[in-house]
């Protein structure tokens, strides 16, 4: 049986990789991968950049990670609403500020995506889509019929994204799946303070045979979570982050999500 | 001489539209940019069988997401056949006027809904946030008719994503949003889902208050480190009883007409049209992200010259 676990969307949430790392060894699990979105919402970015090029876990560039890394003058979220965008530039301002020479350059090398097989599933790592780092694949909008045409073209048996930072799994056609590990970096909008990440565990290639069953588990992280808010209160970031991490509600980023995700949440 | 225009490829098709409700609508608002009104058949309304094979084939093709529009699609009295079809497909937003609804209608919707993975979009278009700022637009005593339709809405579950046009300078957006969400709050919506358009200069609209200048086209030296993601046309067709068009806001114009099938329907398309112009400022006009964020930078892009 191989088992691997997969993170993305840290937020500049050291508390939580930190957490996460303790859980994952406790779990023996020893293949970890992080799909990007090292920084935003929280403080220190430099923290997480640390962590992760000292346990030297393979990291796939997330839309933030390239503009920190290249320098931009914004985070390529891909957001559209005025309000969004201004707490997403409070955020990239503060990240990108606080973000080292010496980790940008590393962040601009970060690969787009990362390629690893497990049992016998072809496995395609990266942020947001094979074929566009900020594209929003959402549990409610992406049909079927659309994955399927990511599989063929792209290669791959299980694509694994993070970009929405909201989990989901579906096998739109048998052996196929798609995967959000979710975001370690903010609780998914369920008003709980535990945030996500994924463990998947496959047969190996020679024991695999059609009795082959992938096994996705997303795993429910508590952390620190009211020493990042009372870290975040003392580095000035703005209040609205700082209830996410509390309540477990998304205060912002909201206007991008469709109807069936906006109504889980609370505003 | 050579054709100064840029020409689009469809990348992948992402997103198809359906003019469900071809040009026949029971308002006749006087923006509409296809000139939609009771009588207007110029595209008639497109029936279940008409539009299944197209359904068909958007599921072969990797067809991410559905919208529906018209004319109003709830006149259209297949459309929640239509519409639960889709649901079993992907996910599918309505674009309406909000002004046919029943508790039974929003009822049914809400089953549909309930029953499928997807979402389902409710976009209310409605022009200002009071009577007496609406319905010199859409018409007399339609402000009352489309909250009742969002009351309904908001009843069965639903947060649709308000519309408006923006019949103001771009500098009151702030002020005029202010005004929706106080209005909308008097009817129980906490948060609404707002989403500004830009005015297209074409069909009524052009009428009521200006039509393009000359000078607004896009030309192959504007799209010079521009995303062309941004252009509808690069990820969308619409079908209508027709046939498949380029775009839902070219699509009574003569040759938007690019094929019977989808699958014969994605060569590239030459942007001569001065609506692109609009689409290449404010860009994902048509899809459900909100107000559609603007770049003013891409303002200044025009050719200059006078007005």
């Amino acid at each position: 049986m191989q088992r691997i676990a997969l993170f993305g969307g840290v937020y500049s949430n050291y508390l939580a990789l930190e957490a996460l790392l303790k859980d994952a060894r406790a779990r023996g699990l020893q293949c970890l991968y992080c799909l990007g979105d090292l920084g935003a919402f929280g403080p220190w970015p430099d923290r997480v950049c640390q962590i992760l090029r000292e346990t030297e876990i393979p990291v796939v560039q997330g839309n933030y990670d390239n503009s920190v890394g290249n320098r931009l003058a914004d985070c390529q979220c891909g957001y559209t609403d005025p309000r969004d965008n201004y707490f997403a530039k409070q955020s990239y301002d503060y990240t990108f500020r606080h973000t080292s020479s010496e980790n940008k350059n590393w962040l601009r090398k970060l690969p787009r995506e990362i390629r690893i097989q497990v049992g016998p599933y072809r496995v395609l790592l990266c942020h947001g889509s094979p074929r566009k780092m900020n594209e929003f694949l959402w549990e409610t909008t992406t049909s079927d019929a659309f994955l399927n045409w990511l599989f063929e073209k792209h290669d791959a048996d299980i694509i694994v994204g993070t970009h929405t930072g909201l989990h989901w799994h579906r096998e739109p056609s048998p052996g196929k799946h798609f995967i959000n590990c979710g975001a370690i970096g903010r609780p998914p909008n369920d008003g709980q303070t535990t945030v996500v990440y994924t463990i998947i565990s496959a047969d190996n290639a020679e024991n695999a045979g059609n009795a082959c069953r992938l096994k996705v588990d997303f795993i429910r992280l508590a952390y620190d979570h009211e020493r990042l808010a009372a870290e975040m209160a003392s580095e000035g970031l703005p209040e609205e982050f700082i209830e996410t991490i509390r309540t477990g509600w998304w205060t912002t980023c909201n206007e991008i999500l469709p109807a069936k995700e906006r109504a889980r949440g609370n505003y | 001489m050579a054709s100064d225009h840029p020409i689009l490829q469809l990348d992948h098709l992402d997103t198809l539209w359906f003019q469900i409700a071809g040009t026949l609508c029971n308002l006749r608002c006087n923006h509409c940019f296809i000139s939609c009104s009771p009588e207007n058949r110029a595209l008639s309304m497109m029936t279940f069988d008409q539009f299944l094979p197209h359904l068909q084939e958007a599921a072969q093709l990797g067809v991410k997401e559905f919208y529906f529009t018209g004319g109003e699609p709830f006149a259209n009295s297949d459309l929640l056949k239509i519409l639960e079809a889709t649901l079993q497909v992907g996910p599918a937003t309505v674009l309406t006027n909000a002004t046919l609804f029943s508790s039974q209608l929003v009822k049914e919707l809400a089953c549909m809904r309930d029953a499928s993975i997807y979402s389902l979009e409710l976009r209310v278009s409605m022009d200002g946030f009071s009577a007496e700022t609406n319905d010199p637009i859409r018409g007399p005593g339609t402000f009352k008719r489309i909250m009742r339709g969002i009351k309904l809405l908001l009843d069965g579950g639903f947060l649709p994503i308000i519309t408006a046009m923006r019949s103001w300078p771009i500098e009151q957006d702030e002020a005029q949003l202010a005004g929706f969400k106080t209005s909308l709050a008097e009817i129980g919506y906490r948060f609404p889902r707002i989403k500004l358009l830009p005015a297209l200069k074409i069909g009524q609209e052009a009428r009521r208050d200006h039509g393009y200048s000359e000078h607004d086209y896009i030309t192959k030296s504007m799209m010079v480190g521009y995303d062309s993601n941004q252009l509808i046309c690069s990820s969308s067709r619409i079908v209508s009883a027709r046939g498949v068009h380029v775009c839902p806001i070219l699509v009574d114009q003569p040759d938007s007409l690019l094929g019977q099938r989808l699958s014969s329907a994605k060569q590239s398309f030459e942007l001569r049209y001065q609506a692109c112009m609009t689409c290449y400022q404010y860009g994902a006009l048509c899809s459900n992200a909100s107000s559609a964020a603007v770049n003013l930078e891409r303002m200044t892009l025009s050719r200059p010259g006078p007005r």
